[in-house]
């Protein structure tokens, strides 16, 4: 097992959303999803006892599961872009968060700090109406998709977390790192690029896959501003099916599935929080 | 006065913002206010109260109470506050009893605001309990032992030493999430509740003014979010023992 370096002292996530990460609570594995699983067994198991000539829940949702799936890959595909985007440009503002000059640390901490505290929602709402259904570009007109708005206004916020998950990170190496470097006679963005970030990647991997969780999560708002998801997906199967004893346990199926597609990356996180933690 | 100058500013620049003029606009936005301002104190009471207590259960020493509230908090921090949301207001709300309301018709059980003060104070509670675990740990085992040492029983220290120490510890975490907490409550608009973003919609439906809305809308949560870190910020300070814990 290779040891960090001694001069990595653990980067704990301070503030904002990345404060929500440290959880190093010994979790059951099974004991949420036992629980959640059994719950729908029950009541599935209720039902067809009295469900007399229509099909059992159990069995109506395993009909439904690979629909209910296609609405689900949209919430990847939706959280996978937002993030690929706002990491992109959020990696951008955490710098100029730090930079020697005013006019722009300024601006990028406003920016930062209007992104981080606006209601996901409401970011949402503004690009799903503020932006344009379609772009004209050398007279040729490109529709953009709802999927892709929805995507941006996740990129949003995202950005705002990234950027001070940065700006954290940066924070949290020891100022002899910048000093050494610079009797070395390294410039500042060589130091930021080449001595900097490199030690700054691993303490901010755990924050950034927190953040991954959250805003897969968070990809089911898409379906108030009539994104098609995974949610979506649920509410079009209760429309077909119109039976109300359905309602219980497609929504808890629904849970189920991003439970088992966020729960794992939880472990993962907290597993590399303690890994490459320096011990004091 | 205030009114005539919104409306020339409708005539002269083209903002119209109906809510400073617009009698029933302007009472519609302050009464999705209130909601979000109430919607906010329940959840933020009550989530507490699921942190304090499940952060208290968590120690029990009977194993299957401590999973249970494990399992708790892992499926609420790792699915969507929204579809849980639905599952509560639409799920479970459909095998609520019925209540007859007095006038011939009955309704069921809670109504979406109470379903979405108890969706989202379970969603907030998982991760105050958390929060005040952490802080309990923070104790000092001496702190315990010595008040052992004076007769107080296990509940009596932790309600009168360790909680009062826990929950300082805990304040800026608990902090985060509140804010967190504040922002979600406009995910209530998905089932209705006549919050700050509904009444927006509402006004921005009727006035089409879809711009000017989304900005006060933008303008107000900032506030809000500002006015409880502040008011946060305040309690910490006031709380601070000296010399403890810095």
């Amino acid at each position: 097992m290779s040891r960090p370096f001694a001069v990595l002292l653990p980067f704990r996530p301070g503030d904002g959303l990345a404060g929500i990460a440290g959880h190093r609570a010994d979790r059951r594995a099974a004991a949420g999803l036992a629980l959640a699983a059994g719950l729908i067994l029950v009541h599935a198991a209720a039902h067809a006892a009295t469900a007399g000539a229509k099909p059992a829940v159990l069995e109506t949702l395993w009909r439904w599961t690979p629909f209910l799936l296609g609405g689900f890959v949209w919430n990847i595909v939706i959280s996978a872009l937002a993030m690929a985007v706002g990491t992109a440009l959020g990696f951008l503002l955490g710098i100029a968060q730090i930079s020697q000059v005013r006019a722009v640390r300024a601006p990028s901490w406003f920016a930062t700090q209007l992104l981080r505290n606006a209601p996901w929602l409401v970011l949402l709402f503004y690009c799903m109406y503020l932006l344009p259904f379609q772009l004209h570009v050398f007279g040729t007109r490109i529709g953009i998709p709802d999927w892709l708005k929805a995507a941006f206004g996740f990129a949003l916020p995202v950005m705002a977390y990234v950027s001070e998950i940065v700006r954290g990170a940066i924070r949290s190496i020891p100022a002899g790192q910048w000093e050494s470097a610079e009797a070395l006679s390294f410039t500042r963005s060589q130091t930021i690029w080449m001595i900097v970030i490199p030690q700054c990647l691993k303490r901010m991997l755990p924050a950034w896959m927190n953040l991954y969780a959250i805003v897969t999560m968070a990809s089911v708002l898409a379906n108030v501003v009539g994104v098609s998801e995974g949610l979506t997906a649920a509410r079009e199967m209760l429309a077909a099916e119109q039976r109300v004893e359905l309602l219980l346990p497609v929504y808890a199926y629904v849970l189920l599935w991003f439970f088992a597609y966020c729960y794992p990356i939880a472990r993962a996180t907290v597993f590399l929080e303690r890994r490459w933690a320096v011990a004091h | 006065m205030v009114a005539e100058w919104f409306r020339q500013l409708k005539e002269s620049a083209n903002v119209n913002l109906t809510i400073f003029y617009d009698r029933f606009d302007g009472l519609t936005y302050l009464n999705g206010l209130a909601t979000t301002v109430k919607l906010s104190a329940a959840c933020l009471a009550l989530s507490v109260v699921f942190g304090i207590g499940g952060a208290w259960l968590q120690r029990s020493g009977w194993a299957p109470l401590r999973w249970l509230v494990n399992g708790y908090v892992a499926f609420f921090r790792n699915t969507p506050p929204l579809a849980q949301l639905y599952f509560f207001y639409f799920g479970v709300g459909s095998i609520m009893p019925l209540i007859p309301d007095g006038a011939g018709g009955t309704h069921r059980l809670f109504d979406n605001f109470q379903w979405a003060v108890i969706s989202m104070s379970l969603f907030a509670g998982a991760f105050n309990v958390e929060i005040f675990r952490a802080g309990i740990e923070a104790v000092p085992k001496a702190t315990t032992d010595a008040a052992e040492a004076l007769g107080y029983s296990r509940f009596g220290a932790y309600i009168h030493i360790v909680l009062p120490l826990a929950f300082r510890i805990s304040l800026p975490a608990l902090n985060n999430n509140l804010v967190t907490m504040v922002k979600g409550t406009t995910i209530a608009y998905a089932i209705g509740v006549p919050e700050l973003l509904t009444a927006s919609a509402t006004i921005w439906n009727a006035s089409t003014n879809i711009p000017e809305m989304m900005n006060v809308l933008m303008i107000t949560f900032l506030a809000l979010v500002g006015i409880l870190v502040v008011a946060m910020h305040r309690i910490e300070r006031a709380l601070h023992i000296p010399g403890y814990n810095r």
